[in-house]
């Protein structure tokens, strides 16, 4: 895994938005638009950057990941079963009854760390990981992945206040910065204006980068292990839907699969053809 | 001649089995919400540092963290009061509970005993909350001496939450020094054939006054500690219903979803007997002395002797 370039992460990524549709295709429901958005650094994580064997999923050195934005779970299980996981096969269970794959992120599937799908309890749990990782003198990294609508929980805020007292500096947190939640755009709803000048002053390291180009989410990721005393914050503008035109920016596809059989050939043509 | 009762602090006793345990067993880290001297896991954190989080006032943030560091193979204990704790009734129930996290939740003031900070500190219903919650077991130990055989046993590795529920005051010793906590299992303090009460907590050692005031009353009450609320003792409850035909449960919590419905649960599953319900009737409680509150409310002594007599007396066709 480590022989994994920049270059040749585009075809993995390409490869998890297509599970992606398709596992919502076939579900008839499921979140594509955050799915879409966070699957370059998820792509990043998983096959550059982060030090797994699926193999030995319960390897007590291995990093670990929250995916605090449960309903995301199309792109996690897609990058965990193509990371080697599970098999290829389950992900058009999805959703559906007789597959362990449920809806939201469930722990009792290999590789995932902890369930989440109510939102705002992922970064505490990142850092409850980190204290252990800390307390046993482990050299892991920690890893929360988080939605812009989810900071509007309060206790996200309660967490960011508990990584900067306890100076973690091997939990980094990454916002998938794509400006819509359900109901609409995430300035309207209860705007989060700018969220690096929020968090900074918290306590912790903040970069804002592009959370779609995969060379600056390595670069970030890079710059993530180097020692440090306070745990970072990566803000990733992202698009919602990235890679899929009609789902790119529309807040109808936070929790709608392909309308039709059009829509889905659709949306893997154009996936296909990212660069 | 009446024997003097032995009152002891049920969350001294955690606090000091705490720190104690702390010392031979390496896993064990503690969290806390700002209430450390109060829920006494300062003890703990005094001793031991590095293993002590006080997350301040942010019991969200306190339960997540305890999840995360749960998964880690730590053997954790979070405390805070327990009307704070149910704040967090969502992320216990996802990042815990849905998580098999083992957490020890050991939360202290709660009831009416809290006393003079009222209603708003008064938590009623926790039972009934953290009872309806998947993998979760609920304990109510009676006294310091089932206190500290509690945090014995939950020391070592479990594969399930806790919620154990403390107080702020001091309670009457009943168990010898050798007691042995046993999950799912209750203990009969007094035999009786006329009729049982079922308790937990301070009610356990008001039902024994009161069972002896209905001595005198001709009337011979069995009481059972039923400080296992979940996983709950079915046998005994359906040998009690068997043996004394009728049941009294006696509770500091509301009657709603505490140790009186899950007692009719049983019994209407296994063997129907006529159940009185003494607790607190939907209601929030007030301040004023914590043990004076329970005349107040009609659940002290005298109360659970009458309504159990009047109960005992009706006849039901």
């Amino acid at each position: 895994m480590e022989s994994y370039t920049v270059n040749d992460l585009a075809p993995v990524a390409r490869q998890i938005r297509k599970e992606i549709i398709k596992m919502v295709y076939a579900a008839k429901s499921g979140h594509p638009g955050g799915s879409l958005s966070i699957t370059d650094v998820l792509t990043a994580l998983y096959f550059k950057e982060m030090n797994i064997n699926p193999a030995k999923p319960d390897d007590p050195s291995r990093d670990i990941l929250v995916m605090s934005k449960g309903h995301a779970s199309p792109a996690l299980y897609a990058a965990l079963s193509l990371r080697g996981y599970f098999p290829a096969e389950l992900l058009s269970g999805f959703r559906s009854i007789n597959s362990k794959l449920e809806g939201h992120v469930h722990r009792g599937i290999p590789g995932v760390e902890s369930s989440t799908g109510s939102l705002g309890q992922g970064l505490g749990v990142a850092i409850g990981f980190a204290l252990a990782s800390k307390l046993d003198g482990r050299n892991n990294r920690i890893y929360a992945i988080l939605g812009d609508g989810e900071m509007e929980e309060g206790n996200i805020w309660e967490s960011l206040l508990a990584g900067s007292k306890y100076r973690l500096g091997n939990l980094t947190a990454i916002l998938d910065r794509n400006r819509i939640q359900l109901d609409g755009f995430t300035e309207d709803i209860m705007p989060l204006g700018n969220v690096a000048e929020k968090v900074k002053p918290f306590g912790w390291d903040v970069i804002t980068i592009d959370g779609n180009s995969l060379n600056e989410v390595v670069n970030a990721l890079e710059q993530a292990k180097k020692p440090r005393e306070k745990p970072l914050f990566i803000v990733a503008n992202t698009i919602k839907g990235k890679g899929v035109s009609y789902m790119e920016n529309n807040p109808k596809y936070h929790g709608s699969p392909p309308a039709n059989e059009e829509e889905y050939i659709q949306a893997l043509k154009e996936i296909e053809e990212m660069q | 001649m009446q024997k003097i009762e032995r009152m002891e602090s049920l969350r001294d006793a955690y606090g000091n089995e705490l720190a104690a345990l702390g010392e031979k067993n390496k896993d064990i880290v503690v969290l806390d919400a700002d209430l450390s001297s109060s829920t006494k896991t300062g003890i703990f954190g005094k001793k031991f540092p590095d293993r002590f989080y006080n997350m301040g006032i942010s019991e969200q943030s306190m339960v997540s963290t305890a999840a995360g560091l749960s998964l880690s193979g730590k053997t954790v204990f979070a405390s805070t009061f327990a009307v704070f704790l149910s704040n967090t009734y969502n992320v216990i129930r996802q990042s815990i509970c849905y998580n098999e996290a083992p957490v020890n939740f050991v939360v202290t003031h709660s009831g009416i005993t809290v006393g003079e900070d009222g209603p708003t500190h008064q938590i009623l219903e926790d039972v009934g909350i953290m009872s309806g919650l998947p993998n979760m077991k609920v304990i109510v130990p009676v006294d310091s001496i089932e206190t500290v055989s509690v945090i014995d046993y939950l020391s070592e590795k479990k594969t399930s939450p806790y919620y154990v529920r403390l107080t702020r005051e001091k309670f009457p010793v009943l168990n010898e020094k050798n007691y042995e906590f046993n999950e799912g299992k209750s203990v009969v303090f007094r035999e009786g054939s006329d009729i049982t009460i079922m308790a937990y907590g301070i009610m356990v050692s008001f039902a024994l006054k009161a069972s002896e005031i209905l001595k005198g009353k001709g009337i011979d009450a069995r009481v059972i500690n039923m400080s296992s609320i979940k996983p709950l003792d079915r046998a005994a409850i359906v040998k009690a219903a068997k043996e004394t035909g009728k049941i009294v449960t006696a509770e500091e919590h509301s009657i709603f979803n505490g140790l009186g419905s899950r007692v009719a649960e049983v019994t209407g599953e296994e063997y129907p007997v006529p159940i009185l319900r003494i607790g607190m009737p939907d209601i929030f409680g007030k301040s004023g002395k914590g043990m004076e509150l329970f005349d107040y409310f009609h659940i002290g002594v005298n109360d659970i002797v009458e309504k159990t007599d009047k109960f005992f007396k009706r006849e039901y066709i």
